[in-house]
């Protein structure tokens, strides 16, 4: 199967576009800020940036319908903001505060909203992908015709767990997209040092799960790929993988000095295959959209960061007594 | 406004750092993500980018400076249309806010929630010891697995998001034959053969108690749930914390636990005192068939995490079980299965059939056992423990779990904390020995506590 690219002259509104943009450089810029902040001291512990990678959430989150839902590993920044959780409380969450969407208490990789069906945020590699398939399961047994999709790295992809669930999966026909984010590093170790077959879109076959390889940095490739691979979905016939290419433009975590890969190869990428640089060729080549049109955008999104940003510092630390709340609960959730 | 460039933290551990090469210099353009500096922190040497754009109007800290500070200035940053000149302004507005890093010292401080120390003795606590049932209920004889059996199918009939998922729990009808008939009545929707896969399906499980069904998980045995304990732990335990209060996991994983008999080491080991350990999960080992009926009705409705540890050696053994339309027992709440005054017995799960054995056997000597059988685990009832210690004055332990970190070692902590001068003697811990379970038949029967070695504790706390 070879790499699918969106059409030279995409079939997309200039709305679509113009949003498309929006939304991936909020990621962007947001992650800039918080890669500032935790410069500055304010963010601790790790802090997985997504930068390099905006396409992919924002492209599948255009082919997500209202109460499907989502999950991934600790690099979540970008899923959280893609499907409309708050910059404030996500910031807040991230230096540690009350205003936090975990009230502080989960961090970085640790951060959920049920309100907007995102169900973390977790710090285990591979972990999320059989909690992804349950959350498929649920939906199946309630027949209420939602997908999930169960995002994890190329890293994830090498863990045992992912195996089992894609055979259960399969076996009992869940409404699943697992999206495979393969940024070819999974922390220092390239893909080609840790893989023995490079294409993990394949590696569905074995249980009869069917497979795209997508590029990536073409938020309208991704779209198309997502749209297919829901429709798959929610027409019963089980789950999907979507192996998507992309790059981080940062290292694994703050702390990464990223010595496994040259400055030019990063450079490269962001020169020749940027995501939101992409995009706005398309608007201009395109005439959706003026320079004008662009800066104001831009601007827009720097003060929702910079809101975000504030909020983040002013939000108190949660109180001490929540150190001891949320253990245990005595209120039975609600069906989903 | 021109912005100060700070010298960043590069590392959860970073508190100063080598400036040791700038890749600009005064007068470059820079936009965000250009590499600007390098800079060694504790553990490396790290590129580091600019966040916005504009012109490095003055570097501040010259390269190969050494020990500098985070945020520390390094640089100025001028925006579209400013000049150097701008610089003196800006100096003095940036925040340099010093972050609260959380020593490790600071986590030990806050965990054990200690009372001060008190000259005084503490008064007796008042346990709820009402009885499981009201007085002349009928009662029928029911073996452990009839039990568990019904304890499952009330509540799947009750709500119907309640299913059933493990290894052989369909077709089979259980491989302990705990899910007999369950296939029947409830259908292969509800009724779920898993593949052998636990880490699997123990994650499938969790998962879908966040998309509202109440998943009971079966484990063939507990021993093959050490394939499957950061799901148990990671996934759901913490999940509720983690997200400030938003998810929960209403979720059951129960199976048989511990030795059987002649299974060899890895199929015998009692995981009582690992899951007990684990804040967010609530932690069962049931003896009698109505104690497992009651807590299991109730595991199936609590809207946490619950471990429920059964035994394979308990399933054939009958008990009094309450007819009642809807008999639940609450967690929390341990019961005194004999009185006495002389000692106390704690145990639970199998441990009380050496307790009680034990017991009838110090009574041919006179001397007088309290048991008491503890029931859940997490969240544990100290009280009823301490009320008893405060009157027999004398404690023994009884489990079949290894003796390191064991749930014995807890309660005796507890009692040198809150019954200390109470006690007339040292507390004396029954336990499995420290070593794996051997295959043959006598060294077996070695590797577990006894009634002899409960009785022969008895008789060390007790002088006689």
């Amino acid at each position: 199967m070879t790499t699918r690219k969106s059409a030279k002259k995409p079939n997309v509104s200039a709305d679509e576009l113009k949003a498309y943009y929006r939304d991936m450089l909020l990621i962007r810029r947001f992650e800039e800020k918080a890669g500032q902040l935790y410069g500055m001291g304010l963010i601790g512990g790790f802090c997985h940036l997504y930068i390099g990678q905006e396409a992919v959430v924002v492209g599948l989150e255009a082919a997500a319908e209202e109460g499907d839902k989502r999950i991934t590993t600790y690099r979540d920044h970008g899923h959280m903001l893609a499907c409309g959780m708050d910059p404030k409380g996500v910031m807040a969450e991230l230096t540690g505060r009350e205003g936090g969407y975990s009230r502080g208490k989960g961090g970085s990789m640790h951060m959920f909203s049920t309100e907007k069906d995102f169900y973390g945020g977790h710090g285990i590699v591979g972990a999320n992908v059989p909690l992804g398939a349950g959350l498929a399961f649920a939906d199946k047994y309630l027949e209420n015709n939602r997908v999930t999709f169960t995002y994890f790295g190329d890293g994830a992809a090498n863990q045992g767990q992912v195996y089992e669930t894609f055979n259960m999966a399969a076996l009992w026909d869940l409404p699943v997209v697992f999206v495979i984010e393969n940024n070819q590093y999974a922390m220092g170790t390239s893909q080609q040092r840790s893989t023995s077959s490079p294409d993990i879109y394949h590696r569905g076959e074995a249980f009869g799960i069917p497979g795209d390889m997508v590029d990536g940095m073409d938020v309208l490739a991704v779209k198309e790929a997502g749209d297919k691979a829901v429709a798959h979905c929610r027409a019963g016939k089980g789950p999907y993988i979507l192996e998507i290419k992309t790059y981080r433009y940062r290292g694994h975590s703050m702390s990464d000095p990223a010595k496994y890969r040259t400055r030019e190869e990063v450079q490269k990428m962001r020169e020749e295959k940027d995501a939101i640089e992409h995009v706005r060729d398309l608007l201009l080549s395109g005439k959706h959209a003026t320079e004008d049109d662009l800066k104001a955008i831009d601007k827009e999104i720097k003060g929702i960061v910079s809101d975000a940003a504030d909020f983040s510092k002013d939000s108190a630390e949660p109180a001490e007594a929540e150190l001891w709340t949320d253990i245990y609960t005595d209120i039975a959730p609600q069906n989903a | 406004m021109a912005t100060e460039i700070l010298m960043p933290a590069l590392s959860p551990t970073m508190e100063e750092g080598t400036l040791a090469k700038w890749l600009v210099k005064e007068g470059d353009e820079v936009s965000s993500g250009d590499i600007i500096a390098e800079i060694e922190t504790d553990k490396a040497t790290m590129e580091f980018e600019a966040v916005d754009e504009g012109t490095i109007g003055k570097i501040l800290i010259e390269e190969g400076a050494e020990g500098v500070k985070v945020n520390t200035p390094i640089a100025v940053l001028l925006e579209e249309g400013e000049s150097a000149d701008d610089i003196d302004s800006a100096t003095s507005n940036a925040p340099a806010p010093q972050a609260d890093t959380a020593s490790e010292s600071d986590a030990a401080d806050s965990a054990p929630k200690a009372a001060p120390a008190t000259a005084k003795a503490p008064d007796a606590p008042k346990p709820d010891q009402s009885p499981d049932w009201p007085e002349g209920t009928e009662t029928k004889k029911q073996t452990v697995r009839e039990a568990i059996n019904a304890a499952i199918a009330e509540e799947m009939r009750g709500d119907q998001t309640v299913f059933i998922m493990g290894e052989e729990v369909a077709e089979y009808e259980g491989a302990y034959k705990i899910t007999q008939g369950l296939l029947d009545e409830f259908g292969a929707k509800r009724v779920i053969d898993t593949p052998i896969t636990e880490h699997g399906f123990a994650g499938i499980g969790v998962g879908a108690s966040w998309g509202g069904l109440r998943p009971i998980v079966e484990f063939m045995t507990w021993n093959f749930a050490m394939q499957a304990i950061d799901q148990i732990i990671n996934s759901a335990a913490k999940t509720l914390y983690m997200s400030g209060g938003q998810m929960g996991s209403p979720i059951v994983f129960r199976g048989p636990n511990g030795a059987a008999a002649r299974v060899g080491a890895q199929h015998s080991q009692d995981y009582a005192a690992w899951y007990a350990q684990v804040p967010g999960l609530k932690v069962v080992q049931p003896y009698s068939a109505a104690d497992a009926k009651g807590l299991l009705k109730s595991a199936i409705r609590d809207p946490n995490p619950v471990v429920f540890l059964e035994n394979e050696i308990l399933y054939g053994k009958s008990f009094e079980v309450p007819v009642l339309d809807d008999f639940t027992i609450p967690f929390g709440k341990a019961r005194i299965a004999r009185d006495g005054s002389d000692v106390t017995i704690v145990s639970f799960g199998i441990g009380m059939t050496y307790a009680l054995e034990a017991a009838e056997k110090l009574a041919e000597d006179g001397i007088d056992a309290e048991v008491i059988d503890l029931r859940t685990l997490r969240p544990m009832d100290h009280d009823t423990v301490i009320a008893s210690v405060m009157k027999t004055n004398r404690c023994v332990t009884v489990e079949e779990g290894w003796p390191v970190a064991s749930i014995g070692n807890h309660i005796s902590a507890v009692l040198m904390e809150r019954a200390f001068d109470y006690l007339d003697a040292p507390v004396i811990n029954c336990t499995g020995k420290d070593v794996p379970m051997p295959y043959a038949a006598n060294l077996e029967k070695l590797a577990l506590t006894s009634t002899d070695e409960v009785i022969e504790a008895v008789r060390k706390v007790t002088y006689r």
